[in-house]
């Protein structure tokens, strides 16, 4: 009822616009093209300036409003990089921006029509143009130079102590390897896979290099302050490991393996404090479009104290264990439905999924 | 040598259909309904096609986009009249996640190719090239007949999507495999994704016809006098447009060419490694490589921007200089950008794919040189703005549409150094700031591009004027609404929220802008309703707008304003006048405008 009262609401504006628009053209004709040209152009003028005014104050104000929700201070060495990068580029841009558009609003509103004014032939000046070919091209290389020497350092090679762990993406969560005591991770075969007997990678039993891997679901641990290389990859459709509070990103491409690095900054336990947040956790986001339940693919990361990731790692079965020594075959999904925060997760998604099936 | 030579081509095909021009001339000895307005071979009717065509489809478009802006704005509200709308799509009136995909997928593929290529490369390639360069019409119509016929096939097919049972095509606008090869994987990759497949197909057939022609056209069938550096730069910018789609659309055709085989002949061009969740199998396909197809959406998808781009830059820069009463600054310069970016656009595709795991070195290379991207960029800036100053501006509709489309060229094209950089882009890629970013430049943009030709060219497509208070209100709303839209959501992007989530609420880190996703939606609202005036006022003011009854209603110097008032096919009654200079003599020795037809004079200053 009330869309169709909105609906009438919107259909009697529009009438009545319609009806001004018609008698405003009548008017016009009536007081003359040319003086009318002239009021119209003067309206005009002043909308530009005040659009300018106006437009300055709302770039402030949405400043103001919304500066302390961006995500705080980068959890991770690279995000700090990234964010010295992007306070770079503001600056520079910024200045670009308020210089080039005050200048078109101030000049539409000051060399607006009149009678009186005759426009300045001036159809080139190969200086000027040569200064604003120059001036953008030197700020442009000071962009690439830093851009460069900070994309290089975050994609160089990881530090040979980093601690690895392998992501794989499916629709529509995400699964953890670790290497296990080895640190190697055993060898794994797609057409292994078999969520059934709780073999969610493939994994070769053949390869004793498998034996004690550990395979999670839902929540990744990792150390504070000890780099680590993440291996990514795809089980099925590209997806892609967001990171948003460590700056992070890179695709998980089914058949290419990807890899990023970067040393956490905070644990989770920290960043509860320092937000004044209990609740909060890193998050995952799948940042590729991966399906019908994309928005709702989450992983967390618990970033935790060397101590504490050893007693985690303790209580955890290697996925060979699992299979073998529990001699019942382990019930479907076991692995990613069990853990601990999966319940939590993400409830309206979930709720919103099982409609739909 | 070749001019005269096309001359008496011309000569020839007057003649040869024996049209006579008086000074209405519409009517025309052979001419039925079909052959006037349905396969019509006069560039002014395909050009009026191509634009009515784009116009519903950017309805339709738009559309979309208040849908699903209605999910991402009120994710915990139901709205039962959408299922008396979308039927199961929208069950308790609650838009499905398949149906939100289908909605984000194709609202991008409908505005980024139907309208703004297909509606705005279309409309004013075929109406200004014959008209502003002095032809009578473009080099083969019968080919630019089957453009229109071509483009009106591909938009039935994508039309006929929308309604199969399985849902439209949904993976995105840009079609990533493995995703959109298997029906598997994504309900909108079942039929959905052939007829897409088809559609574009077809799409790219249109869109190279009509590119050969323009090309052909500008080259060899310009009238007497108009040499290159004559023309006005709305034909520099449709010529650049026409190259770039010549070149890289085939590449999207052997592309998506590929992708159908990996769908149904069992091929492993894009598939490797797969195990679906869905079906509990592993899929036999082993050693392609997803990545090869984002290479080769994107050796097109890059030139796409700067084909839906170009031909907004050269409208505004022909409208800026006919409403400053001044020339437009650094004609050379201008041209000399318009065709550095032509040539960089070849050379950027990879900046899309900085996080797809593509090698550090080679990422380099691509911010190098999309970072080059800006100087071009900002010498037409900075050209613009000089044009205005002490100009002695008439703020007509197109201008303000002129004014505004550099204003937001600034404000997106300055995003873009943001996202060119690797280093920003690790952080930024696939967030709503890509998304602000985009929409900016090359949407709103390109809109403002279109509506400014739109309201300078409608008194000489169809003799009268459009409403004026309509337009105006029109302008500012549009203007003002797409900044509030816009502006905010790069502060989204900046928390790292990703783009294509229907429902933010399930997100600790995400779920901080529920207030500030009902505000956009609100406003996208306002805006949406706000064009639907426009269209109201575009086909209202065919019928009965104020009528035009000067030849030359802007005073501009152009050939297209020394025709008829209403002209017919052919353009000129008699011959087709010779042109003696360059077509921004705006405010030279003390005259407010001199036409390109006028012979130079003894006593004329040079510039």
């Amino acid at each position: 009822m009330s869309t169709i009262f909105l609906l009438l609401i919107l259909l009697l504006g529009f009438l009545i616009t319609f009806q001004i628009a018609k008698a405003s053209e009548y008017v016009g004709i009536l007081k003359g093209e040319k003086k009318n040209l002239e009021q119209n152009n003067r309206i005009n003028g002043f909308l530009m300036i005040a659009f300018l005014v106006l437009g300055l104050i709302g770039v402030y104000c949405c400043n103001e409003m919304f500066k302390g929700r961006i995500l705080g201070e980068a959890a991770s060495d690279h995000g700090e990089k990234i964010d010295n990068m992007l306070y770079i580029t503001i600056a520079i841009t910024g200045v670009v921006f308020f210089i080039t558009q005050i200048l078109l609003f101030w000049f539409a509103f000051k060399y607006q029509y009149s009678e009186k004014r005759k426009a300045y032939y001036f159809p080139h000046n190969n200086k000027l143009e040569l200064i604003w070919t120059v001036i953008p091209a030197i700020a442009l290389t000071v962009l690439v130079g830093f851009g460069l020497y900070y994309w290089f350092r975050i994609t160089g090679d990881a530090p040979k102590d980093a601690m690895q762990v392998e992501v794989t993406g499916k629709q529509f969560a995400w699964i953890f390897r670790y290497p296990g005591k080895d640190n190697i991770f055993g060898k794994k075969y797609f057409r292994n896979i078999n969520d059934e007997k709780d073999n969610q990678l493939g994994l070769l039993w053949d390869d004793p290099a498998s034996h004690d891997d550990l395979v999670v679901g839902n929540t990744m641990y990792l150390i504070v302050n000890k780099p680590v290389r993440l291996i990514i990859n795809s089980r099925d459709v590209i997806h892609d490991v967001g990171l948003s509070h460590f700056r992070m990103k890179m695709d998980a491409v089914p058949g290419t393996p990807t890899t990023m690095w970067f040393t956490p900054k905070f644990t989770t336990e920290e960043m509860r404090k320092k937000l004044n947040d209990p609740e909060f956790e890193y998050e995952i986001s799948c940042d590729q479009m991966c399906g019908r339940g994309h928005f709702s693919m989450k992983g967390i990361i618990r970033v935790v104290t060397q101590e504490e990731f050893i007693l985690w790692r303790a209580k955890e079965k290697p996925n060979y264990a699992r299979v073998f020594t529990d001699n019942a075959p382990a019930s479907p999904g076991k692995t990613d439905s069990t853990k601990a925060p999966t319940a939590k997760i993400n409830s309206t998604a979930a709720k919103l999924l099982a409609q739909t099936k | 040598m070749s001019n005269e030579a096309t001359l008496h081509g011309h000569a020839e095909v007057g003649t040869s259909h024996e049209v006579h021009h008086d000074e209405h001339g519409m009517h025309h000895h052979k001419e039925t309904f079909i052959t006037k307005y349905v396969f019509s071979q006069d560039h002014k009717m395909i050009c009026k096609q191509f634009l009515i065509t784009g116009m519903i489809w950017a309805i339709l478009g738009g559309l979309m986009s208040v849908l699903f802006r209605l999910q991402l704005g009120y994710p915990d509200s139901t709205f039962p009249w959408l299922e008396d709308v979308l039927g199961k799509w929208a069950k308790g009136g609650k838009i499905q996640p398949e149906a939100y995909y289908a909605l984000v997928t194709m609202h991008g593929t409908v505005l980024v190719f139907f309208v703004l290529t297909g509606g705005l490369s279309g409309t004013f390639a075929n109406y200004l090239i014959p008209l502003q360069i002095g032809a009578r019409d473009m080099a083969s119509p019968f080919l630019n007949m089957l453009s229109y016929w071509f483009f009106w096939m591909a938009s039935v097919v994508i039309l006929s999507s929308l309604f199969i049972e399985t849902g439209p095509a949904s993976g995105g606008w840009t079609v990533y495999p493995p995703l959109s090869a298997l029906g598997d994987a994504n309900l909108g990759s079942k039929a959905g994704m052939d007829f897409w497949i088809i559609g574009m197909a077809l799409f790219v057939v249109s869109s190279l016809l009509g590119g050969l022609n323009y090309i052909t056209t500008i080259l060899n069938m310009r009238t007497k006098g108009m040499s290159m550096t004559r023309l006005p730069l709305t034909i520099w910018a449709l010529f650049f447009t026409a190259v770039l789609g010549v070149l890289s659309f085939p590449v999207l055709l052997s592309g998506l060419i590929l992708l159908l085989f990996d769908r149904h002949a069992g091929t492993s061009f894009y598939l490797s490694d797969i195990f679906l969740t869905s079906t509990r199998q592993a899929l036999p396909n082993e050693g392609g490589s997803a990545i090869l197809f984002q290479h080769l959406f994107w050796f097109l998808g890059h030139p796409e921007v700067y084909i839906i781009i170009l031909p907004a830059m050269g409208i505004v820069s022909e409208v800026m200089a006919v409403n400053s009463r001044k020339p437009i600054f650094g004609y050379m310069a201008m041209i000399g950008s318009l065709f550095a970016i032509a040539i960089l656009a070849f050379l950027v595709w990879a900046h899309h794919m900085f996080v797809t795991g593509l090698n550090p070195f080679l990422g380099s290379v691509f911010v190098l040189l999309t970072l080059l991207i800006a100087v071009p960029s900002a010498i037409k800036v900075f050209n613009w703005i000089t044009t205005i100053w002490r100009g002695n501006i008439r703020f007509t509709a197109s201008m303000l549409f002129a004014i505004g489309f550099v204003s937001l060229f600034i404000s997106g094209g300055l995003t873009g150094i943001f996202l060119g950089n690797s280093t920003l882009d690790i952080h930024l890629h696939d967030t709503l700031f890509v998304v602000a970013h985009f929409h900016i430049v090359m949407g709103v943009s390109a809109f403002f591009g279109m509506f400014c030709g739109i309201y300078h060219w409608f008194p000489k497509m169809f003799g009268r004027y459009l409403n004026n208070t309509m337009s105006y209100i029109h302008f500012w709303v549009t203007f003002a609404g797409a900044y509030l839209i816009f502006w905010p959501m790069h502060y989204e992007g900046l928390a790292g929220m990703p783009r294509r989530y229907l429902d933010y609420s399930g997100w600790h880190s995400f779920n901080q802008f529920g207030g500030l996703n009902r505000f956009i939606s609100t406003v996208a609202m306002i805006v949406f309703a706000v064009q639907l005036m426009f269209v109201f006022n575009f086909f209202y003011s065919i019928f009965k707008g104020r009528k035009v009854t000067s030849q030359n209603p802007w005073g501009a110097n152009t050939l297209e304003w020394s025709t008829p008032i209403r002209p017919g096919h052919g353009n000129w009654p008699g011959e087709i006048p010779e042109v003696h200079r360059w077509a921004y003599d705006y405010g030279k020795d003390g005259r407010e405008f001199i036409p390109q037809t006028e012979p130079i004079s003894a006593n004329e200053s040079k510039h």
